[in-house]
């Protein structure tokens, strides 16, 4: 029996994860004065606005053709066309993303072709305009994100003259994050083309005037030019090939591609600055070498403290990947390790880890919260690292969460956690040690009396 | 031109109050590329219906649309907590090529099987339209198989807007509520409270109000529901509705059907909490019921009057711009505003209807704004132009606002602080003295 029929079931119940136009959107917002449609229905769209506004508390406009019934009998190339004509009117974009969504691929909608058609018909040449075949049922939002950012890529790449830039695939994390990476690379006086790079649009500062699309994002002409790149670092280690922009890179002009996953966990950004040192050939710097110094000297300091944690992750595979092995490091071990994506490398890539650990690891592929519920109480879990779903776990379960990725709509901050690189990783240490500590403390006085105390521990007032 | 009105078709959506009374287009498909703020069918159809507690609430679509709306209200509940499951059938790429049906049966059964609930909603998503999975024969016969009820709420994502997918939900209650035999109903001189979700409890703040006026609440269309209390629907004397929007329809259907008249009411703001709790009363007309109302409306207003009344002199020449979902709810919340001193300059709707828009325009003040299905590019320029300092909105507004320097009230359904009778209303003074007069603002401007 494959793995398809053995995660096959006929309900979800309470879903780990989104659709795929919803990650696709992601990286379109992360290049430079681009928009967003999506070929469907007007629900779809609105629904991806509000959970991504609440996450980043940034205003985030995404089109619609607001498909209806008579788009739906009769096509929707009209609405598509009339969306793009408005789009362009009201935003004045650089470049265009069209994802389509279950309607509009359940009708057959030749998205791409419609595109050429239109930019033919209004003689537009300097504005790409770039199709994502997205249905909701074709995939989770992580596979949404990387085929959206291969699809862009494939249709911006040329072929250019060498140069000795680093391409670097960007998951799905938060600015706060992708800041960080910059400051690294920085330091390291790495040349570098960021893709896709939400650090200003989806977290800008107060500013006045307003304008409708955010300052910032990855340049279009940085994009085109990737193909020349002397390598290419694609944090999408849990990512299939055929998903890969790094591998459509690899293949269509030969960029050597370095999958590495992302860099939180002390050996994955290890992993990360050998490998930027061995394709620059320049040194980790000093101070990040304190930095890495300063992470050691956290995980010692809580080392004992995490190896009480009996850790579930949640969430993106990239993301579950990188924080579960984190999990390992530190002895917060993770017994259920869960994405709602369907991906295998997961547990491939943990192996080891599984193999060595001292307590059984479940790894759940396709997962729902119904299932990982399940799985957390049976194994004894005591804490939760996801994103905010994962609070109905500490609501049914008591089980304390420590917010991380994608959405947070119950928390503010979304977009300024930090945790990646040495400093990053910290960071969330702290926040998974503390709330490790926080449960402790604000329970161990009734858990101690419960155990132990009993009557006849009561002296008689008097008597002795 | 400038780009916020760049779009021609949207002129006739826009207006402003002057001399001449102004039409306005509303109750249309949004136009594409103009990124409204309005949601579809399903998401109308799922706001309404998911407060039923101890229902089953299953989304035959794929996996998304169950997603964003897991848990999706603020209702409260006093009983089973049932509802605030998403459940999905989560089609993939061959459900789609060789139909849903068997699996939408199967799902049936399980859930049924592992939650033993009496009642199972199917919620059909856009593409279940599209490849014409026949809901109501699946529905029919798990509901044959189990002996409970399972409704199809026909609310693929395309076939309207919001407004649809209300209908929809309103046709789904009158299925669940038909009788079997409608002539044996004998009303029992107890009211039916339509449109209210029980955000923050709020249902529960205006069951006591009624309590305390002598009147009995038949059954809440639909916070804080159950299976059986809405079945008893038909047995009310009168219908109360605060959401029209959402349920003016069913109220509508069940005046035909089961000759219960009803009554809009709104319970925003104190004069329309008053007013409401006034006309209830007279409406059923005992003379007892009448002086306890009184007596109420008496004892709550000398408490809240001076609270509204020391907020109302820090507010001193603010304008408010108003972006909601509901047409009833503008019109309350321009009189709430007046309530404490704060003037609407810009007012606008996703579902609005044209009476609607009729009531409002006679009561805002010349100049002001009116639109129908804004989109942030519109809802930018005319708080800026209008001088608005603070906005009424949703989620997907507020970090607008937040951008442009506006202060910001959360009118949205998952809201944790009941906005709803006098409690509420001094709850919103509190909400817009806490954004108005926060100290942030001295640093922005
Ligand atoms: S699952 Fe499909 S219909 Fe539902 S929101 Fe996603 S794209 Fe839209």
């Amino acid at each position: 029996m494959g793995l398809e029929t053995t995660n096959y079931r006929n309900v979800n119940e309470n879903p780990c994860s989104m659709c795929m136009p919803m990650g696709a959107i992601l990286p379109f917002k992360g290049i430079e004065q681009a928009m967003v449609i999506l070929h469907g229905s007007q629900g779809c769209s609105t629904y991806m606005r509000r959970h991504i506004a609440e996450h980043f508390n940034e205003p985030v406009d995404v089109g619609s053709s607001s498909l209806n019934e008579k788009g739906t009998v009769y096509g929707g190339e009209g609405n598509l066309k009339k969306a793009l004509d408005n789009i362009i009117k009201v935003y004045e974009p650089k470049m265009i993303g069209v994802l389509t969504t279950c309607l509009a691929e359940t009708i057959g909608e030749d998205v791409r072709r419609i595109t050429i058609d239109y930019a033919k018909e209004r003689g537009i040449t300097d504005l790409p305009i770039v199709s994502v075949p997205t249905p909701g049922y074709g995939g989770n939002h992580p596979e949404g994100y990387f085929l959206a950012v291969r699809n862009i890529v494939e249709a911006l790449t040329e072929k250019t003259t060498p140069h000795q830039k680093v391409n670097i695939i960007i998951p799905n994390i938060s600015p706060a994050d992708i800041r960080e990476l910059k400051r690294i690379l920085n330091l390291m006086e790495v040349e570098y083309i960021l893709l896709p790079d939400i650090s200003d649009t989806l977290d800008r500062p107060y500013e006045k005037p307003y304008t409708k699309i955010a300052k910032g994002g990855t340049k279009i002409a940085d994009i085109k030019a990737m193909g020349g790149a002397v390598a290419t670092i694609q944090m999408g280690i849990t990512v299939a090939d055929e998903l890969s922009p790094g591998k459509y890179l690899a293949d269509a002009y030969g960029v050597p591609l370095y999958n590495l996953p992302i860099p939180i966990g002390i050996e994955n950004t290890d992993l990360l600055m050998n490998k930027l040192s061995e394709i620059t050939g320049k040194s980790c710097p000093d101070n990040i070498k304190d930095e890495r110094g300063r992470l050691l000297d956290t995980m010692i300091d809580s080392h004992k403290y995490n190896f009480q944690g009996r850790s579930v992750v949640f969430g993106e595979p990239e993301l579950v990947y990188a924080v579960a092995k984190t999990c390992f490091e530190n002895g917060i071990y993770p017994l259920v390790i869960a994405s709602g994506s369907k991906n295998d490398k997961i547990r491939q890539l943990l192996s080891a880890e599984i193999e060595l650990s001292p307590e059984p690891v479940e790894v759940l592929n396709e997962a729902d919260f119904m299932q990982i519920r399940a799985s957390s109480r049976k194994a004894g879990v005591n804490i939760a690292i996801g994103h905010s779903d994962g609070r109905y776990l500490t609501e049914k379960e008591g089980i304390p969460l420590v917010r991380l990725g994608f959405p947070i709509h119950d928390r503010v901050g979304g977009q300024r956690l930090l945790s990646i690189g040495y400093t990053g990783t910290a960071m969330l240490l702290d926040r998974i040690t503390n709330t490790l500590l926080e449960n402790k403390y604000k329970t161990y006085r009734s858990v101690m009396k419960k155990k132990y105390f009993r009557d006849s521990n009561k002296r008689i007032a008097g008597e002795s | 031109m400038e780009a916020a009105l760049a779009i021609t078709e949207r002129n006739d959506s826009i207006a402003k109050k002057g001399r001449q009374k102004a039409q306005i287009k509303c109750d249309t498909d949004s136009v594409a590329g103009c990124v409204s703020q309005r949601a579809c069918v399903f998401c109308g159809a799922r706001v309404v219906l998911n407060p039923i507690t101890d229902a089953i609430h299953l989304v035959h679509g794929p996996i998304g649309c169950a997603s964003y709306t897991w848990d999706i209200r603020g209702s409260l509940s006093s009983g089973a907590e049932l509802y605030r499951n998403s459940f999905s059938t989560d089609l993939k790429e061959q459900d789609v090529i060789f139909g849903g049906e068997k699996k939408l049966a199967k799902a049936i059964d399980e859930l049924v099987e592992k939650y033993h609930s009496k009642l199972v909603f199917v919620y059909s998503t856009c593409i279940v339209g599209v490849i014409g999975d026949d809901l109501d024969a699946v529905c029919k016969a798990a509901s044959q198989k189990h002996g409970i009820e399972v409704i199809p709420v026909q609310s693929s994502g395309f076939i309207g807007n919001k407004s649809a997918g209300y209908r929809a939900a309103c046709d789904a209650l009158l299925r669940l509520i038909t009788p079997a035999e409608p002539k044996k109903i004998k009303h029992n001189n107890s009211i039916n409270y339509l449109g209210d979700f029980n955000l923050a409890g709020e249902a529960w703040i205006i069951r006591n109000y009624l309590h305390e006026m002598g009147v009995e609440v038949n059954a809440v269309f639909t916070g804080d529901s159950s299976y059986a209390e809405l079945k008893t629907a038909p047995a009310a004397s009168l219908n109360i509705i605060q959401c029209a929007g959402s349920m003016a329809y069913l109220a509508e259907r069940m005046e035909s059907l089961y000759d219960i008249p009803y009554l809009r009411v709104s319970f925003l703001g104190l004069e329309d909490t008053v007013s409401s709790l006034r006309q209830i009363a007279l409406a059923l007309g005992d003379a007892d019921v009448i002086a306890r109302t009184e007596e109420l409306i008496a004892r709550e207003s000398a408490l809240i009057e001076p609270i509204l009344a020391s907020y109302r002199e820090k507010f001193n020449g603010k304008k408010a711009a108003v972006y909601v979902g509901g047409g009833f709810k503008a019109i309350s919340l321009i009189k709430q505003f007046r309530e404490i001193g704060i003037e609407v300059v810009m007012i606008g709707t996703q579902t609005g209807r044209q009476e609607e828009y009729d009531t409002i325009n006679e009561l805002v003040d010349e100049g002001t704004i009116i639109l129908d299905d804004a989109n942030p590019a519109e809802l930018e320029r005319f708080m800026v132009e209008q001088g608005a300092n603070i906005l009424v909105g949703g989620v997907k507004e507020r970090p607008l606002a937040y951008k442009l320097g506006v202060c910001f009230i959360d009118h949205n359904h998952d809201r944790k602080h009941p906005l709803s009778g006098f409690v509420g209303a001094v709850n919103f003074a509190k909400e817009v003295y806490s954004t108005v007069c926060s100290p942030v603002w001295n640093f922005v401007r």
